[in-house]
């Protein structure tokens, strides 16, 4: 039983490297995180309040939180049968396609804003066709839902694929030799184990999608009350110099972050425990 | 071995009829490919295409033209700028964060290693709005910046922080997990045989995760020049001046110059593209030498 910091080793350089890692995200991420904290910490509760509930930021809530939501969801349904499709079947131009995934991941947020919008504007390559189904998607709430859908592709698949490729075929096999069809085999036997992973990647997608400003503001047409995200909303009140207002605004969005990043991590636990066995 | 799984396919394709019963039917199989494809051409495809498309409509001349206008060439100048000091801080973060958590077990690795992450989660706007808060001139630290003429926010120190802050985990990211995977052995035999700790670095562990580096230096690169919304906040928009590609494309987008904010945007999506190019020869890279040690 050693109360020692570390366990002990010949490999130099913990001293080092620990101490630079710490001072660095010390100075970089820590301490203006928590002095931003302090900052809206001084606001009065009348004040925050006030902020964060007022009409046009609670209608900003609901189509962020809601567009994320169904971004995401649109990615847990595709991204399962693109990981599927990558994982299981063989056809000409796999590798591309599978190495395109990640382009939303590198594409810079403010290109993928302006191609979306030009896409799906009336007079875009596929807006045009969707007027004539009566559907609008540019400067729409739909427009903000595409764009989160972007940029939150690669994490289903990416979070999918790997526990897909080492799932154990004889599994099914035996499904299948007990009587199962495909159907009741991929109820029963796939889902289950592929489960931490889709929910893993649903979470990194929506959280993504809470956050992100550049690829939405350009479809959006933000109009108040309607098409306006809530990181929107604190660039403009930023731009207006109303920092109580938009730290207010600000730490909501820094809190529901930090829940996210906790309920990704049980997640990913889980994913790692379950895949052990 | 081969030589069985080969002849089992041979029979399998020679007698289409027959199914395994862990596979799905052809119509199933082909009803999800299509799926697949069609969702990714909507999404990956089409985008990438306007982006192209948008940029060389009007010929060759007017895309350089656009690109080499005072402008663009400030703002291509500034992005090089910032990433040219971002990237290299970045990656020595990463490589000392990775050797700290890999090699050695000490207590709360694991909250490290979520705080890392924790640039991921957090909104660009709100990234932003941390640093003005905290640097701006109603700031904390404003004032005494202003006393020592130092100007941070709606100029290219702030710039750079924020970038620096929300590309912080990339290098890292890419080389935790590759490290904890090698173990130390290697790093323990070279220690034991008489090398020091450096050469021990430079000879053992570095030609091992040379490859995560590369793709973890590109895509931390990637990120810092296309990075927008945090840096929409702390630059004030000072054309020519701190103005980064990203928001100069936005720029020239709200002037309705739809033919040279595509120009700009070509060469940050062709930047895109090298990066999951690298990233796709890195991970092939991988897949032969599992391949080979499983041999």
């Amino acid at each position: 039983m050693t109360l020692a910091l570390r366990q002990p080793s010949v490999i130099p350089g913990f001293g080092i490297t620990l101490g630079f890692t710490l001072f660095y995200m010390g100075l970089i991420l820590l301490i203006p995180i928590g002095a931003f904290l302090l900052y809206t910490a001084q606001m009065s509760w009348a004040d925050f309040w006030q902020a964060v509930s007022h009409r046009q930021v609670v209608a900003s809530y609901k189509l962020s939180f809601g567009a994320s939501l169904i971004a995401a969801l649109l990615n847990l349904v595709f991204g399962a049968i693109v990981a599927w499709v990558l994982v299981r079947y063989q056809f000409f131009g796999k590798r591309v396609i599978d190495a395109l995934v990640d382009l939303p991941f590198a594409m810079p947020t403010a290109v993928a804003g302006i191609a979306l919008v030009t896409l799906y504007a009336s007079t875009g390559w596929v807006g045009q066709y969707l007027e004539i189904l009566g559907l609008r998607v540019a400067y729409t709430q739909l427009g903000v839902v595409v764009a989160l859908t972007y940029i939150g592709l690669p994490f289903v698949v990416r979070t999918v694929q790997p526990v897909l490729e080492d799932l154990e075929r004889e599994l099914e096999e035996a499904s299948a030799i007990l009587g199962a069809n495909r159907l009741t085999t991929l109820r029963r036997v796939i889902l289950p184990a592929l489960l931490p992973a889709l929910l893993t990647g649903f979470a990194l997608a929506f959280a993504r999608a809470l956050g992100e400003y550049g690829s939405v503001i350009f479809i959006a047409g933000n109009l108040p009350f309607r098409t306006e995200i809530t990181p929107l909303l604190i660039v403009a009140k930023a731009e207006q110099y109303d920092y109580p207002g938009a730290a207010a605004i600000g730490t909501v969005m820094l809190l529901a972050a930090f829940v996210l990043l906790l309920l990704i991590n049980t997640l990913q636990w889980w994913t790692a425990r379950h895949s052990r066995r | 071995m081969s030589t069985i799984a080969s002849h089992i396919h041979g029979t399998r394709a020679a007698a289409p009829t027959w199914r395994r019963a862990t596979e799905e039917p052809a119509w199933v199989r082909r009803l999800l490919i299509g799926i697949a494809l069609g969702f990714l051409s909507l999404f990956l495809v089409l985008p990438l295409t306007v982006v192209l498309y948008g940029a060389f409509e009007q010929g060759l001349q007017v895309w350089y033209a656009a690109i080499t206008e005072p402008d663009a060439q400030a703002a291509i100048r500034l992005t090089l700028l910032v990433v040219a000091i971002v990237v290299p801080i970045n990656l020595v973060f990463g490589v000392m964060a990775a050797w700290a958590i890999a090699k050695f077990e000490f207590r709360g690795k694991s909250v490290l290693i979520t705080l890392i992450d924790l640039p991921f989660a957090i909104s660009p706007v709100v990234v932003g709005l941390i640093f003005v808060i905290l640097l701006g001139s109603q700031g904390w630290l404003g004032p005494w910046l202003a006393e020592h003429d130092l100007r941070v926010i709606f100029a290219v120190p702030g710039i750079i922080i924020v970038i620096a802050f929300g590309t912080m985990p990339f290098v890292a990211r890419e080389l935790i997990p590759l490290m904890q995977q090698q173990g130390k052995e290697e790093e323990e035999s070279s220690l034991t045989l008489g090398a020091n700790g450096w050469q021990t670095f430079w000879r053992v562990t570095l030609p091992n995760i040379k490859w995560g580096v590369i793709y973890g230096v590109i895509l931390c690169n990637a990120r810092a020049m296309g990075e927008f919304g945090a840096v929409a906040v702390v630059s004030g928009r000072i054309r020519g001046e701190t103005n980064t590609m990203p928001l100069h494309i936005e720029v020239l987008y709200n002037e309705y110059l739809f033919t040279a904010a595509f120009a700009v945007s070509s060469l940050l999506a062709g930047l895109a593209i090298v990066t999951i190019a690298v990233k796709s020869l890195v991970d092939w890279r991988d897949e032969r030498q599992r391949h080979q040690a499983a041999a």
